[in-house]
């Protein structure tokens, strides 16, 4: 029981890490959530569930994590908006000695500036955790999202 | 081509705000976006009577009884697959009571059944069973039932006359309309047969997305090859679209339909076009992957071409990446934005891997048309706060042609002359 305690509190810590950084604007601090061969994907529900394998971002290496760090500071316009994640306990589906398979649900709020906040996006994490030196580290996380539209776009991470 | 000289702006009577000047289309009244009136105007005549509109791709319903419910301007439809292998396409309300019958966006189905009085229809959207249609029995009399002249062959569904191409279905309310072919015109039906040249197209995936401004306007976006060279870094930088790459502007007689045409080149090459605050010539990527563009036989030369066919579709080539972009709109400050990636059945597993890892660059998460969206929602907002004034869409001059550059608005200019002759303004 110990151990599944333990396992328990550590990923919901790396769960509060993450969205404490996405949160906080720190991209850099995101890019380190992850091991350097690992997946990110923010994908519609719609393919998720008919096997359609497009996503609406997906990347496949720190890199293009990294890519994507440089682009939302540096070359994608957009409007100013602040991102305020809550994230539901996670059910941890299995946990050996050096990884962890769990999902769990998010809710994303979105506030642009001197407006009211709305709910910008809503869906499932489904996470492949390792373990490593430097603690949980996410080897892929996959963002299921329930809603049908996106409100204009997506523009910093899930 | 129209004459330039003619149109002098700077004369228009000021006490007359809302309305064109004379004959050009180089200054558009804000007011184009903001007016419910003509929004309604719009959608009568553009999207319900004489203009084939998008609905799909045949490989979404590959299958005898697949539907897709979807839209042709703000009226729901749904496209089917008959039994005799034909692709249908009719409206979703029911002749009964008016009720959208058809809820589930995708399926299959033996027949459609409206299930509040479970009228029920063909997959040609035939009335086929009316419950109690000769009444009820009891107590040995017969009870209500539909008055004797009723026929159920002048109660189906209002079905819409269908055209298939290369695997893309067009539909139409307006039975009297000239062909598809006829419709699109030789010049662009050339960059429309390049995409979808009767390889079985394999569907990817959706993205979708709500745009909170004017429908047109994503139109003008994919008509304007000013804007990619500054707004998209990626575009400059990496030469996927830039200024001083050789391309081409083709419309239709009308100037309805556009294909912008362009061709790959100088890649973080500095000169007069890279003097842009967008263009970064240092700029590496930590995964080049992104950027793994493999030519294909079928571009025959060009590396992007972006077709508009108005008012309802854009089709993309971009490099690897191919998607239809479905125009949905809803009242005059807002529209629907759906985007089906696919690729051809003779792909092979790596040229789909491409062809998703390069869908990171498009759609509403994009790495360059993210933007596209985030402009129009601002220009929306600047129209509406000041609907007396007008926009500017004179680059290139003040007339409509094509061109052997992209230096030029003219496609937007071309498009505005054929929306006021329809308009009648």
């Amino acid at each position: 029981m110990n151990e599944q305690l333990e396992t328990y509190f550590a990923v919901t810590q790396l769960h509060a890490r993450y969205a404490s950084v996405v949160d906080a604007i720190d991209w850099d601090a995101w890019c380190e959530l992850f091991v350097d061969d690992c997946v990110y994907r923010i994908q519609p529900r719609e393919n998720y569930e008919r096997g359609f394998p497009l996503a609406t971002l997906s990347f496949t290496s720190k890199g293009m994590l990294k890519d994507r760090a440089y682009g939302i500071r540096e070359t994608l316009f957009h409007d100013p908006y602040y991102q305020r994640h809550v994230i539901g306990a996670p059910l941890i589906l299995s946990s050996t000695e050096d990884r962890i398979t769990c999902e769990s649900s998010y809710a994303v709020f979105r506030t642009k500036l001197s407006e009211l906040s709305t709910v910008f996006n809503v869906g499932r994490y489904i996470d492949e955790i390792v373990r490593t030196d430097e603690g949980l580290k996410f080897k892929s996380r996959q963002c299921v999202y329930d809603s049908e539209m996106i409100p204009n776009s997506i523009i910093y991470p899930i | 081509m129209q004459s330039a000289e003619s149109v002098a702006p700077e004369r228009r009577q000021s006490s007359a705000p809302l309305t064109w000047f004379e004959d050009g289309t180089s200054r558009i009244p804000f007011r184009v976006y903001t007016e419910p009136e003509s929004h309604q105007r719009e959608l009568e005549r553009f999207f319900y009577k004489n203009h084939w509109c998008y609905v799909g791709l045949e490989a979404e319903i590959p299958n005898v009884g697949d539907f897709k419910r979807t839209a042709i301007g703000e009226r729901s439809v749904v496209m089917s697959r008959a039994e005799d292998g034909s692709v249908q396409v009719f409206e979703n309300v029911c002749a009964h009571r008016g009720m959208q019958f058809c809820r589930e966006r995708h399926g299959n189905r033996k027949d459609f059944v409206c299930p509040y009085h479970q009228w029920s229809y063909s997959l040609k959207g035939d009335l086929q069973g009316v419950p109690f249609i000769r009444g009820v029995k009891q107590d040995g009399k017969v009870n209500g039932g539909m008055p004797p002249d009723f026929k159920k062959e002048e109660h189906g569904l209002t079905k819409l006359r269908v055209a298939t191409r290369g695997g893309v279905v067009f539909a139409t309310f307006d039975h009297a309309m000239e062909s598809f072919e006829d419709f699109v015109g030789e010049a662009v039906l050339h960059y429309f047969d390049r995409m979808f040249n009767g390889r079985t197209l394999k569907i990817l995936g959706y993205n979708r997305q709500r745009i909170p401004g004017n429908w047109k306007l994503m139109q003008e976006n994919i008509k304007d090859p000013y804007h990619p060279g500054l707004l998209h870094t990626w575009f400059v930088t990496f030469g996927l679209w830039r200024a001083d790459n050789k391309s081409e502007l083709k419309m239709d007689r009308h100037f309805r339909h556009a294909s912008m045409i362009s061709t790959r080149g100088n890649a973080q090459t500095a000169n007069e076009v890279s003097k842009v605050s967008s263009f970064k010539q240092t700029m590496q990527l930590h995964d080049a992957r992104f950027l793994d563009i493999v030519p294909e036989a079928w571009w025959n030369g060009p590396t992007a071409v972006m077709t508009t066919l108005f008012p309802s579709v854009i089709l993309q080539q971009q490099v690897n990446s191919v998607s239809t972009r479905h125009i949905q709109p809803r009242g005059n400050g807002e529209f629907d934005f759906v985007w089906t990636h696919f690729g051809y059945d003779d792909d092979t597993p790596e040229m789909t891997e491409r062809r998703l890892r390069q869908s990171n660059l498009f759609g509403p998460a994009g790495f360059v048309s993210a933007d596209d969206g985030e402009v129009i929602e601002l220009s929306q907002k600047g129209f509406e706060q000041k609907p007396e004034h007008r926009a500017l869409a004179e680059l290139g001059g003040r007339d409509v042609g094509d061109t052997d550059h992209m230096v030029t608005e003219t496609l937007i200019r071309g498009m505005y002359a054929y929306w006021r002759k329809v308009m009648d303004e």
